[in-house]
């Protein structure tokens, strides 16, 4: 069983991810790949259950048009990259708000650059220990750079001059 | 050097207690050896074919003397009591324990050091120009911009996994001393018009087995701007790099793919969004770094030495140590000094601890405690007065660093290779050794003037070979090893790649090749002022291949 991590605590996870080809319930929870949002938006409509959409790595996110409540970025090995910058665009080009969900090889060792993109929800690889897993969200302390979370170090640091002063 | 505030040492401090935990979960079976792997690469950690090997950042090759003391011990308590400087500016033990390797780090932390990102598909440590602060044709210091560069890579979230390794490299002289158009990244500080510093970028340089020269992406980079146009270059290369090859994977490939144009116009779209927004430099933020170097207080109004005049006119050895390897200073009275660590007989890059706490020592006593480590894997001192360097001189002989070989032929930049490598093809370090006992005759060797020689074990190039005017690559011929000779290679500010003058030749032969390469060069120059590798561009590569192959010579 996947363990699911939403904003820093153990959660339970309603949603089933679909793959292309499956059909569409009318009831539940799902996230739908790319394709099959873009592709069947009335039937997506017209559902009773929540619709949620997952990108794959190569997937752009300029292409999913109407937001919904839930993306998810799948991440086919851990040690592919291109998911985090999917992330960035969601929160700070795209606006996206809502739960922003690493999928696939998700890792315990990963989950602070994670959530520094902007992920605030991780469903864990089955053999992933969530109570272990909490732990890395407080491996660092600080960053320098700018993330989805927060500005860089400098910026929060003047900021903060400034409002001493 | 830049010395940590709080935060600096925090992170460091926090890497080391991370990579302590992943280490006890990898050794006590609950990390596997395929999650730990790319964990402990991004912290400098190979295993290697005799034992692991730690490689240690040193930020754009500036160290003090107390870190490399740092650097003596450990290689003392942890290693076999040396360390070997690489072409990139940093330092590695070939024989640490694994399960020591976090008090390792926990060492270099307490020095304000650390092995971030020495390994591993992210962005590695930053390097520059030796001379840089101290280069009389600077025309904007290196160091501030590289420690912001430092900063905004370490750690960085969105970074940590690219297509490949990516490195960057800085130069602000006029000359290129940092090999800038051989690196994923190379940003040419200057000066527009205005007076502003800014940096001339190129991209998609590199070396390994499709060596290509950088290209120019933008002539003219605010240095406002500078990170966050970073961002802008690799996000479009963390995006669409190629990820299904690893030997297709550098940005060099996805510059070639799309065409550098189409690449500059995929990172201008990209960069239209991030310019001006969050991570754009401020001045304050520039000083605050900057206030963080500490200074050389440099006397003022230093007597001319009359007894510095008298050694070169009396001590030859002195004279030819001062020609190769003393250099100009931007401040009247001193200058900088090479410590070579090229003595026949040592692996090109190592020093012993004892060497290192000599060196620390000397550091302390001639060159305000600090020193650089160079891309040509020596030693500098940037700040020596000009009236020590007659007992600088004696000291560094006492301790085997004073080779006056800096540019010659038997400065020969090499990587560890067969020997202690599991990627090499074949050994470097006895063939370097083997041309250097062939030219070990000063006279001749002086003679012959400025010749790179870089010799590589194999194709990923750690030797620099192709940008030597004589390049030496390890190959492989059904489990033999043979090496592949090319000529015209140079680094610098025209950085071209050098041509393969013919099929390969076995290692006991490499000396005598290279001989007759010298031989037909030295028949051809005009003058002594024309260079070996301006005598290959005048003339192709034809005579000396000629000669390489003529069985009449053999």
């Amino acid at each position: 069983m996947t363990a699911l991590i939403r904003n820093r605590s153990v959660a339970e996870d309603t949603w089933r991810v679909l793959q292309a080809g499956d059909t569409i319930s009318a009831d539940g929870d799902v996230i739908v790949p790319l394709v099959m949002w873009r592709e069947q938006q009335p039937i997506v409509a017209d559902r009773g259950g929540s619709t949620g959409v997952w990108l794959g790595p190569a997937d752009d996110p300029a292409d999913i048009g109407q937001l919904p409540v839930l993306i998810a970025v799948h991440f086919p090995a851990f040690t592919d990259g291109r998911g985090y910058s999917t992330a960035r665009l969601l929160r700070q080009r795209y606006g996206f708000t809502g739960e922003l969900r690493a999928i696939g090889d998700v890792l315990r060792d990963q989950l602070h650059e994670l959530a520094r993109c902007g992920f605030d929800s991780f469903a864990l690889r089955e053999d992933q220990d969530p109570a272990e897993a909490l732990r890395a969200f407080d491996d660092f302390s600080e960053s320098y750079q700018a993330g989805a979370d927060q500005g860089a170090l400098f910026e929060r640091r003047f900021s903060r001059e400034r409002d001493a002063a | 050097m830049y010395l940590y505030d709080s935060i600096d040492q925090r992170l460091v401090n926090e890497r080391v207690a991370q990579f302590r935990d992943q280490t006890q979960r990898f050794l006590s079976g609950k990390l596997g050896e395929d999650e730990y792997r790319p964990l402990r690469l991004r912290n400098g950690l190979y295993i290697q074919r005799h034992a692991p090997m730690l490689r240690v950042a040193i930020p754009y090759g500036l160290v003090t003397s107390e870190q490399l003391r740092k650097l003596a011990h450990i290689a003392r308590v942890y290693d076999r009591g040396y360390g070997h400087f690489s072409t990139r500016q940093n330092i590695q033990f070939n024989w640490p324990a694994l399960q020591n390797v976090p008090d390792i780090l926990e060492q270099l932390a307490q020095v304000q050091m650390h092995a971030i990102q020495t390994s591993g598909n992210c962005v590695r440590n930053v390097t520059t120009d030796e001379f840089a602060g101290v280069a009389p044709d600077e025309i904007v210091n290196p160091f501030v911009w590289c420690e912001l560069i430092r900063q905004w890579s370490t750690l960085h979230p969105e970074f940590g996994f690219l297509p490949r390794k990516f490195k960057i490299a800085v130069s602000g002289a006029i000359e290129d001393r940092a090999a800038t158009r051989v690196h994923d990244i190379g940003l040419q500080a200057i000066r527009n018009d205005a007076g502003d510093i800014g940096f001339s970028v190129l991209a998609g340089g590199g070396l390994g087995r499709t060596p290509i020269i950088g290209h120019v992406i933008r002539q003219f980079l605010h240095w406002k701007d500078l990170l966050t146009y970073l961002d802008a270059v690799l996000r479009v290369y963390n995006r669409y790099g190629r990820r299904d090859n690893k030997y297709k994977a550098r940005i060099k490939i996805l510059v070639k793919e799309l065409t550098p144009e189409r690449f500059t116009r995929e990172v201008e779209k990209e960069w239209e969004h991030l310019k001006g927004h969050e991570g754009t430099l401020v001045e304050k933020e520039v000083q605050r770094v900057a206030s963080r170097f500490t200074a050389p207080a440099y006397e003022t109004r230093l007597d001319d030495d009359a007894d510095y005049e008298a050694y070169l006119a009396l001590e030859p050895g002195f004279q030819r140590w001062v020609q190769r390897n003393v250099h100009p200073h931007r401040v009247a009275g001193y200058v900088a000094v090479s410590l070579s660590l090229k003595k026949t007989g040592v692996p090109p890059g190592d020093v012993t601890s004892d060497q290192m706490d000599a060196i620390a020592a000397l550091a302390d006593d001639y060159s305000f405690g600090e020193l650089r480590v160079t891309h040509e894997q020596n030693l500098v001192f940037a700040d020596v007065r000009k009236t020590d360097l007659h007992a600088l001189w004696i000291a560094l002989k006492a301790q085997g660093l004073a080779t006056p070989n800096i540019g010659l032929l038997t400065n020969i930049i090499a990587c560890p290779g067969g020997d202690f490598c599991s990627l090499a093809n074949a050994v470097s370090i006895p063939v370097a050794e083997a041309i250097q006992r062939r030219f070990d005759d000063l006279d001749y060797l002086h003679d012959i003037g400025e010749l790179d020689l870089n010799i590589s074990g194999c194709m990923n190039s750690c030797g620099h070979h192709h940008i030597g005017h004589i390049g030496i690559l390890g190959v492989d011929k059904n489990g033999e090893e043979w090496y592949q000779i090319s000529i015209g290679g140079r680094q610098g500010i025209n950085a071209a790649l050098g041509k393969v003058i013919g099929k390969s030749v076995a290692r006991d032969e490499v000396p005598d090749v290279v001989e007759r390469l010298i031989e037909t060069y030295i028949d051809h120059r005009d003058s002594e002022a024309e260079r070996f590798v301006d005598v290959v561009n005048r003339l192709g590569i034809g005579p000396f291949k000629e000669r390489v192959y003529d069985r009449a010579y053999t």
